[in-house]
């Protein structure tokens, strides 16, 4: 069925993804005892979050070499133990700051 | 609300406040593609209201922009978010046994990947009052920035909206990277995870593999990696501060 109705999409979108988010909380009640279950699920957001973001936040910023600076700041800070908000901040700071260069 | 509620709230309220920063400045990017496509602003505020999920989004717009059926837009958002599913998984485990059928359907509503990284990144376990801290500040962000994308469009300059993109990268690593300096076996899991992404990307450019879309990526290699480091290093208590190192 073609989409004509763009409210009745964003439904349907909106079904199959709130499905996907709550049936693991819903259907997973108790402790999992597997120790490969529990392992495996540790090391789930390390994983998914390092994906993320490399390479993705190289084509994040209007040039490459900002991003690029905006990595290297952001990986010091979090290495440095600095707040989530601070780390943020910076890296936000860096690819302005760098993008301002006249040769970037 | 009981004391102990509260603190868990302003918890995570404090830890959504840069994610509700950084989803304003995507979303507004997203509000400005949504009416590009045709989209008014109404239609592309609820959109983001509703799914909160830039990925899934900025695939619908496009399909709707271009012209869709409703089979291929459901099926288009189970692909690109079913790594949801892993993260639901995880956030199962990390919750008292004991939560509530309602609490569960509504934390399930904010499993994004920001409130994921935060929601995992608390040592202890976790209360439902920091999910809906972190809801409370990150969906105003993400819906109002799509408002004000699809209103104002162009306003901001290229150069502020390119700055703010790396802000939730940048809170990605602030959350991976401490953990990896204290264990060897997180550094090597972050260091391999990167590589074999970067790789994976290369591959599809070159290779032109386009079924392999961003979400499945992510999915094939968060199902791989984690099941091999699970296999090698198993973890004997993993909502501990004990770490493998």
């Amino acid at each position: 069925m073609t989409v004509h109705n763009v409210f009745l999409a964003i439904a349907v979108m909106a079904v199959v993804t709130y499905l996907i988010r709550v049936l693991p909380l819903v259907l997973i009640r108790r402790e999992i005892k597997s120790p490969f279950i529990r392992s495996f699920l540790y090391y789930v957001p390390y994983v998914t979050l390092s994906v993320m973001t490399f390479p993705a936040i190289l084509g994040a910023t209007n040039v490459i070499w900002s991003a690029l600076a905006a990595l290297a700041v952001a990986v010091v800070l979090s290495l440095m133990r600095c707040k989530l908000p601070v780390v943020a901040v910076a890296a936000c700071a860096t690819v302005f700051l760098v993008e301002l260069l006249p040769f970037v | 609300m009981s004391n102990d509620t509260k603190q868990w709230f302003i918890r995570g309220l404090r830890d959504g406040l840069p994610i509700g920063l950084g989803y304003f400045a995507v979303a507004f990017a997203l509000g400005i593609q949504a009416s590009g496509a045709g989209m008014t602003a109404l239609q592309s505020t609820l959109m983001s209201l509703f799914n909160l999920t830039s990925a899934g989004e900025a695939a619908a717009i496009a399909l709707i922009g271009a012209g869709t059926t409703y089979v291929e837009l459901a099926f288009t958002q189970l692909v690109i978010n079913i790594r949801y599913l892993l993260m639901s998984c995880a956030l199962s485990q990390k919750i008292a046994p004991d939560t509530s059928f309602l609490h569960r359907l509504l934390i399930g509503y904010g499993v994004t990947d920001e409130i994921f990284a935060v929601s995992m990144a608390v040592s202890d376990r976790l209360s439902p009052a920091y999910s809906y801290g972190a809801i409370a500040v990150a969906v105003p962000g993400w819906t109002l920035g799509t408002l004000l994308g699809a209103v104002l469009g162009n306003v901001l300059p290229a150069r502020a909206t390119g700055a703010l993109g790396v802000a939730l990268y940048a809170m990605f690593l602030a959350i991976i990277l401490p953990p990896a300096r204290k264990s060897k076996v997180i550094a090597g899991v972050v260091a391999i995870s990167m590589l074999a992404s970067a790789l994976l990307t290369l591959a599809v450019e070159r290779l032109s593999l386009t079924f392999l879309t961003e979400g499945f990526r992510i999915v094939l290699l968060t199902v791989l990696i984690s099941a091999v480091a699970a296999w090698l290093f198993p973890v004997v208590a993993p909502h501990s501060e004990e770490v493998p190192s």
